[in-house]
């Protein structure tokens, strides 16, 4: 699902850039892939409402996009991470104090089997098990069968959150499954009682069963007040207090139209 | 008259040679830009470690960029379904050529062949959603999306290939060599056995090699039941994750131009590179083995 919008993304984005020329407002974003999704559906629709400016989207990377804020080159950068305090202070250097916006949540949620007997299990139980020192469910009690561990793609964005507050930046073990989506993912946890996955929270269905993670329950209310533990906000930054076009860009994204579509996307709403 | 005929004539000629041409020009292009997208990686990375390195964790810092265990898990799928597609696909063959009725013959034929229009997705999904558990639960094994179950679904594939071209390597054996070792008094086993499979061993190898460049390059199917795990294998049944699955779940989100994305291109150059050799190789059989007379066996 986000790689078809990806492509569509890009696709529209050949054909802003090539008729940018006869459009009044122009908007440049960069930045994390994790909200390139998000920022390419809202963008979508807000140039349907507003046919005079153009959006022209890429994305290189929340350290890219902060870069291009930092130099100038974009009006709004995507980012998975907060600004660390180095980026910030080498954007006041060059003249431009960026501005934060939360324009959602990402909350990632493990699942395993319907017939799976577990119901919760702890963040450190979750890291070895994805770094292969856990590989039987009978180790943190539940029946005396392998675990068959499947995996997102290393350059996916629900990868990047699982890395960040599961792995805490170790490496997920070679013998684990991967799946390029987070459909496949439902799908090949469904089919198969050994195994455990992890997928962003809009794409849970009753194929599957979710675990909480240390007593915490995955839902938009946890991840809203941060109790969850694999959770984050994802950020879009200014290089300064926004006006005209990137400010009406910016209200429409955190509007109930824009966060409608970052619901549908699989990520959480803000309100 | 006979000018204009001429005049015809050589435009014809002109206009299908650079019909010919064009497509050339667009396999060397689309080479050129492999080169340039991938080499940019040996920089970072010796090809000896490319190519040998054990581990692939491309996003992590620092990156591991070892292809071996995907080159290893390609090799492994391409062979096995080969062990799987060869006895079906040319046992096939002889029997469509040589053992059936002609009315069977034409019933199975466009049975085998719809199996390659067949869309490799499906087959995919049949794959994941119905051999899978199959596979789990007659064997007992942890998970059904590995190394045996891709590469039946790959066979799938290369029968029809396999099949096809094979059937008509031995279609086209001159009837006097067959009615020539009946009248001696060869049975009509011994006539397929040392008579024909013999002349059109050529057309059955180049269908062999054909049907294994067709399931090396396979993307679908191996990203969606080959179950990805990027480590050598040890059994059968163990998951694994091939070139193309590499490539194809990872291509969209690497950063343009950034290491990793240099680094799936240099993983399709090797693809290449096998895909090459195999068409090298059915074609060298071909010329060098090809049946030129009924003296030549």
């Amino acid at each position: 699902m986000r790689k078809r919008n990806w492509i569509a993304g890009v696709i529209i984005t050949a054909v802003i850039f090539t008729s940018s020329m006869a459009f009044a407002g122009n908007i440049a974003i960069n930045g994390s892939t994790t909200v390139l999704p998000i920022a390419q559906k809202v963008a979508e629709a807000f140039m349907k409402e507003h046919p005079d400016t153009a959006i022209s989207i890429s994305g290189g990377g929340s350290g890219n996009g902060i870069k291009s804020l930092i130099d100038k080159t974009t009006d709004i950068a995507n980012s998975s991470r907060a600004i660390k305090k180095e980026e910030s202070e080498q954007a006041k250097a060059k003249g431009s104090n960026p501005v934060e916006f939360i324009v959602a949540f990402d909350c990632i949620v493990p699942i395993v089997h319907t017939s799976n007997p577990l119901k919760n299990i702890t963040l450190d139980q979750l890291k070895a098990m994805y770094q292969g020192e856990i590989r039987n469910w009978k180790e943190i009690g539940g029946a005396d069968k392998p675990i068959v561990v499947i995996s997102r793609d290393t350059s996916s964005g629900t990868y990047e959150v699982w890395e960040e507050k599961v792995m805490k930046k170790e490496r997920v073990f070679p013998r684990a499954l991967l799946q390029a989506s987070n459909g496949a993912i439902v799908q090949a946890v469904s089919k198969n009682p050994n195994a455990i996955g992890y997928i962003g929270l809009g794409y849970m269905d009753n194929s599957v069963k979710m675990l909480s993670v240390n007593g915490i329950t995955g839902s938009k209310e946890t991840t809203l007040n941060k109790s969850f533990p694999v959770s984050r906000p994802l950020y879009m930054y200014t290089p300064a207090q926004p006006g005209g076009d990137v400010k009406k860009f910016l209200d429409y994204m955190i509007s109930k139209k824009g966060q409608k579509l970052v619901e549908e996307e699989g990520f959480i709403p803000l309100n | 008259m006979t000018n204009i005929r001429s005049r015809t004539d050589k435009s014809v000629r002109i206009f299908f040679f650079s019909v010919a041409l064009a497509s050339i020009a667009i396999l060397f292009m689309i080479m050129i830009f492999l080169f340039m997208e991938g080499i940019p990686i040996f920089k970072k990375i010796s090809i000896y470690d490319f190519i040998f390195g054990k581990f692939w964790y491309p996003t992590s810092s620092p990156p591991d960029f070892g292809i071996l265990p995907l080159i290893i898990a390609s090799i492994a799928v391409t062979l096995v379904s080969a062990a799987i597609s060869i006895p079906l696909g040319v046992m096939t063959a002889i029997y469509l050529a040589e053992l059936a009725h002609r009315r069977i013959a034409e019933l199975i034929k466009p049975v085998v062949e719809l199996l390659a229009a067949l869309p490799s997705v499906v087959i995919g999904f049949f794959g994941m959603v119905i051999v899978a558990p199959f596979l789990q639960e007659t064997f007992g094994i942890p998970t059904g999306l590995n190394l045996f179950n891709a590469a039946l679904m790959l066979s799938f594939m290369s029968v029809p290939t396999i099949c096809s071209i094979s059937e008509d390597a031995i279609y086209s054996v001159p009837v006097a060599l067959k009615e020539g070792s009946l009248a001696l008094g060869a049975t009509h086993w011994e006539t397929l056995i040392r008579v024909i499979i013999p002349a059109s061993i050529s057309g059955i190898s180049t269908a062999v090699i054909l049907g294994m460049s067709r399931a090396i390059g396979e993307t679908m199917v191996v990203l969606m039941v080959a179950g990805g795990a990027a480590m050598i294998p040890e059994s059968l049944f163990d998951p694994v994750r091939p070139m193309p699955a590499s490539i194809a779940a990872e291509m969209a989100e690497a950063p343009f131009r950034g290491d990793h994305y240099y680094a799936l291109f240099a993983t399709g150059i090797v693809l290449f590179m096998f895909t090459m050799l195999f068409n090298v190789i059915a074609d060298h059989v071909t010329h060098k083995y090809r049946q030129t007379g009924e003296a030549s066996l």
